[in-house]
């Protein structure tokens, strides 16, 4: 019989079985599952005192062994974990504890490390924490006295994260009802369902329902879900009867359990009319329109051309711009770069369970970083009213833009009250690569003059930007990724030209930066060709051209014709560049041996505004709890961008409490009125200020209260930690004054920008193509940095991907339309090989709109990174690469 | 992942029961070895496995002629062979360079099979490299309870694809003395510092000047180059090349373009070359 951390298994497992699911089946949740496969390490265990990966393990072989989780661990290396914050999201870091356990002698040697830990993916921290943690550092803590902003206070859940004990969508108690959903996807890139014959599939054993376009709403709408719906364009049913890439939902088999659903799935018969792909951006606006069928009311720009959207406008004139600094005696340069198709690769996969409670109302658990917005959708997909739909979320394992879709909440729902038993789907890792969507593919051309002082004389873009097969969140990535970018520059002739198209691809959607990334690695290219061109430094050609407090932030449109609520809140871009332009010549590591390596430096900078554009709201309550403790509600999701943290600091602070007093609970539709989501960097400004109103109002609350029985004046009252205290220090304690109550909100404007410069030297060996960071080195305006630790963790986890974008991830497509990179051995995410130590810098300002100070910095990070490190390729070899991302093949042909 | 389609999972313990249940082996009823490849993708087409680990076959067999590693041999245990032990064979540290070069981590160490990785014939699996290197010999099983030898280097014909008939089962891994005799040297190319190989490349130098380059990775299939003394770096770069035309053609996968793979394994064999020089 099995045991698992000293309990005996009871029922024997199935043949097929791996020994995760046969864990996980028992209530052994500590056990994730990330990719399934053996690339992530999320499902690590001990069998017998040995690591193994348990989605690949036959859980027959485990018949007589001693299989121990994170759960069943000593405490030591997972309290390591907690005190450096050696997490982010926490998915990954149960199977990571474990495998530090069972290599503990290996782990001491950081030589050993990279190969070590090889099998254990994470995808928030950019491993820099996990070093921390296997060496014992401890870089968390609150001081005993003092306010809680500011110090590095470990994220709340800490405890239970490294045991695997933290709650995720799937974790905890599972209905004994519960059925399962499996899609049926298309096997072409374009084609129109003929015919779709369910019998068979409805006739095997176990399947309760098979949904398909024929029995689901046809209601348009966009998986991408933003505060305004209008902002996404109507253009995708939950089932279609036309399929637009190679992947689509076809159909949804729902059965008692995977396998008979499984097997339902395998027996839906689905013929196909197909049609010519679409797989070109760059002819897609004189291709067959992918969306003809659709009208006014999806808010197309131009269907027949498959133009998703268009952004055509200026100031000044180019022409004269690029004229001027000829005459001058200055410089142009021009240049097209392409950024590559990337994954957000969560490690946790889209997953959502939905059922109809006792009193009708539909209820959907699901990975999310927008219930709220899920639940107005779902209610309008549905035709049901706001209020019967429930919508929450446990700890999120990481999103990255991923989850500010409604991807699997709809088929839940829809197959819940098909059978009125609760229904789970989970994604596979290779539904999730190559059906999920992914960054826009980009085509950026550039066209910047410059004085031979480096002031900007003219700067003009073009950009193509991939949709692919459906419009979602391309007109919000083209219109923000052409304007922080642009807005960063002072030049007196500007021009945006750039359209959005469909192509018959896997759609395109919020992904980290959300467009600024592949606009700026264009830009800041650009930039540093004409530094190279002018003789000057890139650092001082930023310093010469970016945009100063007092001047207007113009992109492209004329500020006086669109006014915006964009704001200098601080200005810590000249401190950023000093601090990366110091760092980045010190220390790092020794150039290769061999005759073949160059060596070379590199430089790019980011602006980002700290909220999103056109509204963003969020409400938030705290209460005195009987106990006299503190809750905080609010709508945002805790994914690992630490707002659970963040939150709980801001509070206490306010209400002069100890952080251990104050408990938060977040992203639960029943829990406030209103949230927009943790999306665009906004948890901390955004959530964060609502958090701050409402122990403000709180603690005016609690001071009139306990000023009435002090017989004090509110004013002269201060908060405590065991109470309100009067001027003659007598006290009203808090348990006195349970049920006391304040709420705040904020709106999302006005908006303040916040500054990230990356750094990097780097030595490409010409015979290979390799290249090796030898120094990275990254500094960022965050305004007052709440939590350092966690902070640096966020820029970190940013540059961790920034350097997978750059050098490592594409998805890959074949002639057909079919993803290639379907597995995570194929699609490289960042290991601990791969990331090479990056020293942060914090600028010190203070933000005049944030909470207490602080911006947004959980995007911005990864922004400058690419182009830093395409920059510093180009200073070594002397030749520029123009594609994402810089794979060692693709460098090697730069120079042959 | 589980395999929700598999009903039966058949643990033979000796050889006797090995070989009964071979003839009923076919597409829908597959060999397992460790399971780190087939429990990794789906395999709808499978209802019955057999697997093979409880057969406790003997993991390495050290003899006067050699080497012999059971098909259920892991790579941990290929691994642990100290080569201090066995200072007469150069060439052993080649087994643990070779698991080195497997994407897998060590967890799959724990449980991936020598065997395993041959017959899943791969082009980066760097047990094909190992054996193709060192000689090796495949011992394969027929349902018919006959054994025939083939080399691995022949065994594998493409990339998925090898000479194993249906019910054929590969027991073991001769690797002959006078291979594990030489000196040897492995490289690899790959898209990232611990990746799947796009190419790579085991050498070996014997005690009479001969001169054995394994490529493998870089083709669709291993290729064996022998010669009796060390070549000169253009006449290697020249049977390289050629290899293009006897093999199908420089590899193309996600794990870098053909043209890559041609320079790599022209570059790296020079570095063999001169290493073993």
């Amino acid at each position: 019989m099995t045991r698992v951390d000293g309990t005996p298994l009871p029922d024997a497992p199935r043949p097929g079985q791996c020994l995760r699911t046969y864990l996980r089946d028992h209530g052994h949740h500590a056990v994730k599952k990330g990719c399934d496969a053996g690339d992530c390490g999320a499902c690590t265990v001990l069998v017998d005192g040995v690591p193994v990966h348990s989605c690949l393990y036959p859980a027959v072989r485990a018949a007589d062994a001693e299989v121990t989780t994170a759960a069943g661990l000593p405490d030591d290396v997972g309290r390591r974990f907690a005190d450096a914050a050696g997490f982010q999201c926490g998915f990954c870091t149960p199977g990571m504890v474990t495998t530090a356990s069972a290599f503990a002698d290996r782990l001491a040697d950081p030589a050993a490390r990279p190969r070590t830990l090889q099998g254990n993916l994470c995808r928030c921290t950019g491993y820099r924490a996990v070093a921390d943690a296997l060496d014992g550092r401890v870089t968390t803590g609150v001081p005993g006295s003092g306010p809680a902003l500011g110090t590095p206070a470990a994220a709340p859940a800490s405890a239970r994260i490294v045991r695997g004990a933290e709650p995720y969508t799937l974790d905890g108690p599972v209905p004994d009802d519960l059925a399962h959903l499996v899609v049926v996807r298309s096997p072409h890139a374009h084609a129109r369902i003929v015919r779709i014959d369910t019998a068979a599939a409805s006739a095997v054993p176990g399947v309760l329902a098979v949904l398909t376009h024929e029995n689901t709403p046809a209601t348009l709408f966009s998986t991408a879900r933003h505060e305004n719906r209008l902002d996404d364009p109507d253009d995708t049913r939950v089932l279609d009867d036309v399929v637009r890439f190679h992947g689509q939902r076809v159909a949804a088999v729902v059965g008692i359990d995977l396998a008979a659903a499984e097997a339902g799935a395998r027996a839906v018969v689905v013929e196909y009319a197909p049609r010519d792909p679409v797989l070109d951006p760059e002819t897609a606006r004189e291709a067959p329109a992918i969306h003809g069928d659709k009208g006014p009311e999806s808010r197309i720009l131009d269907p027949a051309r498959n133009v998703v959207a268009a952004l055509h406008d200026g100031v000044g004139d180019v022409a004269a711009g690029v004229a001027a600094a000829r005459a001058a005696g200055g410089a142009v340069v021009t240049g097209t770069w392409h950024t590559g198709r990337v994954a957000p690769t969560s490690l946790e996969t889209h997953a959502s369970r939905a059922w109809v409670d006792g009193a009708g109302r539909l209820v959907v658990r699901t990975s999310t970083q927008v219930p709220f917005l899920v639940r107005d959708e779902l209610a309008r997909l549905l035709d049901r009213p706001r209020d019967s739909v429930r919508v929450f979320s446990a700890r999120v394992g990481g999103g990255f833009g991923s989850k500010q879709e409604l991807l699997t909440e709809d088929l839940t729902a829809l197959a819940a009250l098909a059978t009125g038993r609760p229904v789970q789907w989970e994604l596979t890792r290779t539904e999730s690569l190559t059906a999920t969507p992914t960054r826009h593919p980009m085509r950026v051309s550039v066209t910047a003059a410059a004085g031979p002082d480096g002031a900007l004389t003219a700067l003009a873009i073009d950009v193509l930007s991939d949709a692919g097969a459906y419009g979602n969140h391309s007109p919000g990535v083209m219109f923000h990724g052409c304007h922080e970018s642009m807005a960063l520059y002072r030049c007196p002739n500007k021009r945006v030209d750039a359209e959005a198209v469909y192509t018959t691809t896997p759609p395109s959607g919020a992904f980290r930066g959300y467009g600024l990334g592949q606009v700026q690695f264009a830009i800041e290219s650009a930039l540093d060709d004409l530094a190279r061109e002018l003789g000057i430094d890139p650092f001082d050609l930023r310093r010469q051209t970016v945009v100063r407090p007092g001047e207007e932030f113009v992109a492209s449109h004329d500020p006086t014709e669109h006014p915006d609520d964009l704001r200098f809140g601080s200005d810590g871009l000249p401190q950023c560049l000093d601090l990366a332009q110091a760092a980045v010549t010190r220390d790092g590591d020794p150039v290769p041996d061999g005759p073949s390596w160059r060596v070379g430096q590199g430089m790019a900078v980011a602006m980002i505004a700290t909220i999103p554009p056109r509204g963003h709201r969020s409400r938030a309550s705290v209460t005195v709890e009987p106990d006299g403790s503190f809750r905080v509600r609010v709508g945002t999701a805790e994914f690992g961008n630490g707002t659970a943290t963040v939150h709980a600091q801001i509070a206490a602070t306010t209400l002069a409490a100890p952080l251990d007093r104050v408990a938060v609970t977040g992203a639960d539709t029943d829990a406030v009125a209103l949230d927009t989501g943790a999306f665009g960097s906004t948890g901390t400004v955004v959530a964060g200020t609502a958090v701050a109103r409402a122990a403000e109002a709180l603690a005016r609350e609690l001071r009139e209260k306990a000023a009435a029985r002090l017989g004090a004046a509110p004013e002269e009252c201060r908060l405590g930690p065991s109470g309100v205290v009067a001027p003659d220090g007598s006290t009203v304690g808090l348990v006195e004054l349970a049920g006391a109550r304040g709420e705040g909100s904020h709106d999302g404007s006005p908006r303040s920008v916040a500054f990230n410069v990356h750094a990097v030297r780097v030595a490409v060996d010409t015979a290979t193509g390799e290249v090796r960071i030898l120094r990275s080195v990254h500094a960022a305006d965050a305004g007052v940095v709440v939590n350092p630790q966690q902070c640096r963790g966020q820029v970190e986890g940013g540059v961790a991907q920034g350097i997978g974008t750059a050098l490592y991830e594409e998805v890959r497509l074949d002639s057909s339309g079919r993803v290639t990179t379907r597995v995570l051995r194929d699609y490289h995410l960042p290991q601990y090989a791969d990331v090479p130590r990056t020293e942060v810098f914090f600028a010190d300002t203070v933000d005049a709109l944030g909470p207490y100070g602080a911006k947004s910095m959980s995007e911005s990070p990864y922004n400058p990174v690419a182009p830093a490190l395409a920059n510093a390729i180009r200073d070594a070899v002397g030749v520029r690469p123009y594609r994402l991302p810089m794979t060692r093949d693709r460098v090697w042909a730069l120079l042959h | 992942m589980d395999q929700l389609t598999v009903e039966t999972l058949d643990r033979p313990a000796g050889d006797d029961e090995v070989r009964a249940l071979l003839p009923g082996l076919g597409p829908d009823r597959v060999l397992l070895g460790g399971g780190t490849f087939l429990f990794s993708v789906p395999q709808p087409h499978v209802r019955g496995m057999v697997d093979l680990t409880a057969t406790r076959w003997p993991p390495l067999t050290v003899a006067d002629d050699g080497l012999t590693v059971a098909a259920t041999a892991t790579l941990a245990e290929l691994a642990d062979l100290d080569p201090a032990a066995h200072p007469h064979w150069p060439a052993l540290p080649l087994l643990a360079a070779c698991c080195e070069a497997l994407v897998g981590s060590r967890k799959i160490w724990h449980v991936a099979t020598v065997g395993g990785n041959i017959c899943l014939a791969l082009p980066a699996g760097p047990m094909i490299a190992l054996a193709a290197a060192l000689d090796g010999v495949a011992v394969i099983w027929d349902p018919a309870g006959r054994e025939r030898r083939e080399p691995v280097a022949d065994l594998v014909v493409g990339a998925q694809r090898t000479t194993l008939a249906p019910g054929e089962l590969l027991r073991s891994v001769h690797l002959p003395a006078a291979a594990l005799r030489g000196r040897t040297a492995l490289r690899k190319a790959s898209l990232s510092p611990l990746g799947r190989s796009a190419v790579l490349l085991a050498g070996r130098r014997d005690d009479d000047g001969g001169f054995t380059l394994a490529v493998t990775a870089a083709l669709p299939r291993p290729a064996v180059l022998r010669r009796p003394g060390l070549p000169d770096a253009d006449g290697l770069a020249a049977d390289l090349d050629a290899l293009a035309h006897t093999h199908g053609g420089w590899f193309d996968d996600p794990h870098g373009t053909p043209e890559w793979r041609h320079a790599m394994t022209r570059h790296l064999a020079e570095e063999i070359r001169t290493e073993l020089r």
